[in-house]
């Protein structure tokens, strides 16, 4: 159920290049399904931001962010001690059930943070998972540690080369000979085409530039195969793959 | 503290009205409150014809307040009478239809279709829009078509009709009394003013259809302005709206003329904002010497 607090911050560092990392202390850590996101208010600012969960832990919520403008980047000046208004959890995060015996989690970029806590949920249902990881390049890479705590060893696709296999997260998944057929994927536009070409069982998690964030502006409406708006941050951010025209 | 307000088919417990478009047709945000706390609320805007509303993106975070250019996106008006209004009729609130139509025909075909609902207590005419091609605000930017439209639409409601103006024009006194010489039952007061946000990367317009609707606090001196000025030239009731964050700012717009107040872009920016206002009224009317609501409308003038 979603509501509202006023969330203490306990840590906020830098992890890669314009990616941050930051704890929060609020009891709506518990309420957070995996892929799920809260609205982020930021002070002086009138709309929140959309961020979504990368884990949570005892009362802890980790968010991993990307400086993407001058909200993110007024994100990135708040101390430990400070606190940022939250709501959530919200949206419809990665099922996680079904009969299948492996996952394959693909992330892009800033896509990849709520692949940790899904991933976690896998592991803890007794399933094999995989992780493949896409960056443009060397310099951007983050996330490795959170899969590494997990006992995953994430398999890393840079565009430039300069890391793991050189070109896109489905280049990676041919060269690691990794033959999952049930997908659950985060990341930019191209890569979830990508996916969605490529595969026919599984989720896909959208971003999208939202007003509200519960479902009433109508302002991150998506198409999907049956001509239906649909609303990326209640109907989604998670949506079942070959549903949503991308 | 007497809260309540009585207009022309409502009969509001309190001032607190969620705006049109901000609240979708009340569902999500029974998630989060009782809706029977609210005066009232007024759902989003319903065509006769389902509308897909505009390309993405939509919306633009502006300072103090929002761009938005939805489109009027609805799925028709069969479809919300059958499906979205017997929801409603579950809470202690009076529900008011924003209307809205490509054609004054497509107004008149909405009102006729919703008169026999009986959840809706008014109609409130969106000739206002400025994010549609046709319609919207095209009708109500000049006193002859707006005092028209509100003329044929009496014609045919069994409900009060209050008309929703546009700032975007030179002279708004003069199409309040036009729709106010046009039977109108009452006005609501403002509409978004029309805004432009340009995406730096591209060089273009950020939002996919050009200009959008400004909303939020930036709004809310103008909202005030026009209240000020059409409250002294009219006697038909207003119900004020733009950039409301707080029961201070509530009491403002009574104080500048309004009789009751639509809380719109601020659902956004908390979910929770109406029921703290509403919670916060009492104190703020008090701490003012007001005894009730209807003491402080139209204070500035008085």
């Amino acid at each position: 159920m979603e509501t509202e607090n006023q969330a203490q911050i306990l840590s906020n560092v830098e992890i890669a290049k314009d990616i941050w990392k930051i704890d929060l202390e609020t009891p709506q850590a518990a309420e957070v399904k995996p892929g799920q996101f809260v609205m982020v208010e930021l002070p002086g600012y009138f709309l929140r931001r959309p961020i979504s969960v990368c884990d949570t832990n005892d009362g802890v919520l980790t968010m991993i962010y990307k400086v993407m403008g001058k909200g993110t980047d007024l994100m990135t000046t708040l101390k430990p001690g400070e606190s940022l208004n939250l709501v959530g959890p919200l949206g419809q995060g990665f099922p996680v059930v079904g009969s299948v015996d492996a996952v394959l989690l693909i992330g892009g970029g800033v896509g990849t943070p709520p692949l940790v806590k899904t991933a976690k949920a896998w592991l803890e249902k007794g399933k094999k998972v995989d992780v493949v990881l896409g960056f443009n390049t060397k310099n951007d890479v983050f996330g490795l540690d959170l899969f590494a705590q997990l006992g995953i060893d994430a398999h890393i696709a840079t565009m430039d080369g300069s890391m793991g296999t050189k070109g896109t997260v489905l280049d990676a998944i041919k060269e690691c000979n990794i033959d999952t057929e049930f997908v659950q994927a985060c990341g930019p536009l191209p890569m979830l085409r990508a996916v969605q070409n490529a595969y026919s069982k599984g989720y896909i998690s959208l971003e999208s530039r939202m007003g509200c964030g519960i479902g009433v502006c109508m302002g991150c409406v998506v198409t999907d195969n049956g001509g239906e708006l649909l609303r990326v941050c209640k109907n989604g951010p998670v949506f079942p793959i070959g549903k949503v025209v991308l | 503290m007497d809260l309540s307000v009585k207009l022309p088919g409502l009969n509001l417990k309190n001032p607190i009205i969620p705006a049109s478009g901000c609240f979708a047709y009340g569902r999500e945000f029974s998630r989060l409150y009782d809706l029977s706390i609210l005066g009232g609320l007024c759902i989003k805007s319903v065509t006769n014809d389902p509308r897909l509303g505009n390309p993405t993106p939509r919306i633009a975070e502006t300072p103090c307040g929002m761009l938005n250019a939805i489109g009027l996106q609805n799925k028709g008006v069969d479809f919300v009478k059958q499906r979205e209004l017997p929801f409603l009729a579950k809470f202690d609130t009076e529900v008011i239809a924003n209307v809205a139509g490509a054609s004054e025909d497509e107004y008149l075909e909405v009102i006729r279709k919703l008169n026999d609902s009986p959840v809706i207590k008014a109609y409130e005419l969106n000739i206002s829009c400025p994010n549609v091609a046709h319609g919207g605000m095209g009708l109500g930017t000049t006193p002859e078509l707006a005092g028209k439209i509100t003329r044929m639409c009496k014609d045919v409601a069994e409900k009060p009709v209050y008309v929703k103006l546009s700032p975007n024009v030179t002279d708004i006194v003069a199409i309040a009394q036009a729709c106010e010489a046009a039977g109108a039952d009452g006005l609501v007061l403002i509409n978004t003013l029309k805004g432009l946000s340009i995406n730096l990367k591209t060089g273009k317009p950020l939002l996919a259809n050009g200009t959008g609707g400004l909303s939020g606090p930036a709004i809310k001196p103008v909202a005030l302005a026009m209240i000020y000025q059409v409250a002294q030239n009219v006697n038909i009731p207003i119900i004020g709206v733009g950039g409301i964050m707080s029961a201070e700012d509530v009491l403002e717009f009574l104080n500048a003329g309004a009789s009751a107040v639509e809380i719109g872009a601020a659902n956004f920016h908390d979910p929770w904002i109406c029921k703290k206002i509403i919670d916060e009224l009492p104190s703020v009317l008090e701490k003012y010497r007001y005894n009730s609501v209807q003491e402080a409308v139209g204070r500035s003038f008085k």
